[in-house]
């Protein structure tokens, strides 16, 4: 299937939409008509309709290319937002030979890999690349490699290192992220990086999390889906940039909420990686605005009785105080009180 | 006291001396002398005959192998970088003093490849706090209200219990971004 790949914003003029198609293929990230944490991890396996979100474990949508573009804009004005530390280098080739894989596989009328040894082929349709490279000698790259190919995959990408019986964020490309700050986080482990997050440490959530990631396994990834909301479609949402994005917070009001306010979920999935035992954790960000979002009735029943019975510590954590009752009661048109099937695909 | 229960915060368990031992290095600023003197009182002074005592202004009132007195904390830490360098197998490292301090000394020692958990640390003196504007990246020592003025860009800062071992710093966000103009006034929290 040729992807039609859109030309659009996510800062200034924020010209980015989903088109009908792509509104269905949204990784909606309700399963009921309730939300709490939960250690809600499956088989990141194929899944949902055709062509879901889930179809291919590396997926890419209309929106890549000028996803790749604000992430380049990202990493001009703040390349801090690229780092790994020095003993991260094995575990840099595996994400490169994965990212290049499964695109490959997923969409060879975009991407193809050739392999002949440690020499290698990478063409990239989309973007106009076409490398040859040595696997394993990063002087024939013209970045570092999980930089090189983490500049043509959507998402957010961090490569985590097992020792010590944790986890540790030694690596990432973070240029889509919900409000946390890779240059502060970097080298914290498991518990120390989710420090900030209510709730979940007393839950018991990250006990069980961090448990369950040390046995993860070679070719078994897992995936689940986290939210949080958006005002305008902006992919660049981290602390460093704050100053610039909280005062869109202030601007909604009950006119515009169904083209400002927008879902924003999270498609994490985890990948054990074969030559560092590293783990990857790619976050894949999807935004929705709310009047895309009720064309799927289901998903608008349902996310108006989600919004409408968050815990409050839930919604100050995510940032949704100031403009969550406005956006339920918006909501409330879309929701007849009808019953809404279970799991999170459109019915 | 410090505040409990902030996750990525280091758990400054006191000085506790490690008598195998082969040789004791400490960097002490402040009130931190005071954790060295209590050692003394607990374990007895033989430690000190193979102790190198590096100190923020005055030395304590003991007699070590080695005693060092540095005016600031920077040139302390240009010291401590160089004893680390020339350190041999089998020395312990111990820090104690204020926050900002012992996290800036175990930088020191972490970009000298130490495991953080081998290094016995004490808190003494203020609960000031070290903090990184997450905007502008300047670091601003000794802060003890939030919000506070960052010394470097000038914004104002919520100062959020999430700590950076890396940076020895305390993470500081802006407070008033949705709305300029709108900042609480500052509230001392860190005496």
């Amino acid at each position: 299937m040729n992807i039609k790949f859109k030309q659009e914003t996510f800062r200034g003029d924020f010209t980015y939409r989903n088109s009908p198609e792509n509104i269905r293929r949204f990784p909606f990230p309700f399963h009921e008509d309730k939300y709490m944490y939960s250690v809600n991890m499956e088989p990141h396996v194929p899944a949902g309709p055709k062509g879901f979100a889930f179809e291919s474990l590396i997926d890419v949508d209309e929106h890549y290319i000028s996803e790749m573009h604000d992430r380049a804009l990202v990493l001009k004005e703040d390349p801090l937002r690229c780092q790994a530390l020095p003993h991260m280098m094995a575990g840099q080739w595996d994400v490169l030979e994965l990212i290049m894989e499964q695109q490959a596989a997923g969409y060879p009328e975009h991407f193809s890999l050739t392999k002949n040894g440690d020499q290698w082929h990478w063409i990239n349709r989309p973007m106009g690349i076409d490398q040859k490279f040595t696997f394993g000698d990063a002087s024939t790259l013209p970045y570092e490699p999980m930089e090189y190919i983490t500049r043509q995959a959507q998402g957010d990408f961090c490569i985590v290192d097992q020792r010590d019986n944790n986890l540790w964020m030694d690596a990432g490309m973070v240029t889509t992220q919900a409000d946390w700050s890779l240059d502060f986080d970097i080298g914290m482990n498991f518990m120390e990086w989710h420090g900030p997050v209510p709730l979940a440490h007393q839950m018991g959530v990250f006990d069980r999390a961090l448990k369950f990631l040390l046995n993860l396994q070679q070719s078994k990834p897992v995936r689940r889906l986290n939210w949080t909301m958006t005002i305008n479609p902006r992919l660049d949402t981290s602390p460093e940039n704050y100053p610039k994005w909280g005062p869109d917070r202030m601007t909604v009001t009950p006119e515009n909420i169904g083209d400002k306010v927008h879902l924003r979920c999270e498609l994490q999935s985890l990948w054990r990686l074969p030559r560092s035992n590293a783990i990857l954790f790619v976050i894949r960000c999807y935004l929705l605005k709310m009047e895309e979002l009720v064309q799927v009735p289901k998903w608008a029943r349902r996310f108006h009785r989600v919004l409408r019975d968050l815990p409050p510590e839930l919604a100050d954590y995510k940032g949704l105080t100031k403009f969550r009752p406005m956006t339920i009661d918006w909501l409330s048109k879309y929701d007849d009180g009808a019953p809404t099937s279970s799991g999170i695909f459109p019915e | 006291m410090l505040v409990q229960g902030i996750k990525s915060r280091p758990v400054y368990t006191g000085l506790a001396i490690d008598l195998q031992a082969r040789r004791h290095l400490f960097a002490l600023e402040g009130e931190g002398i005071e954790a060295l003197l209590d050692q003394v009182k607990a374990v007895g002074a033989q430690f000190l005959e193979t102790s190198d005592i590096l100190c923020v202004g005055k030395l304590p009132d003991v007699k070590a192998e080695y005693m060092w007195s540095a005016p600031t904390i920077p040139v302390l830490l240009n010291r401590l970088n160089v004893n680390l360098i020339n350190a041999k197998m089998g020395t312990r490292l111990y820090l104690s003093g204020t926050e900002g301090f012992i996290g800036q000394a175990m930088k020191i020692a972490l970009d000298q490849n130490i495991d953080f958990n081998s290094i016995r640390t004490e808190h003494r003196g203020s609960t000031a706090r070290r903090v990184q504007c997450v905007h502008c990246k300047g670091i601003t020592d000794d802060v003890k209200t939030s919000p506070f003025t960052c010394a470097h860009c000038g914004l104002n800062l919520l100062v959020r219990d999430h700590y950076s071992r890396r940076l020895a710093a305390f993470q500081g966000v802006c407070i008033d971004a949705e709305q300029p103009g709108t900042a609480p006034a500052p509230v001392v929290m860190f005496p």
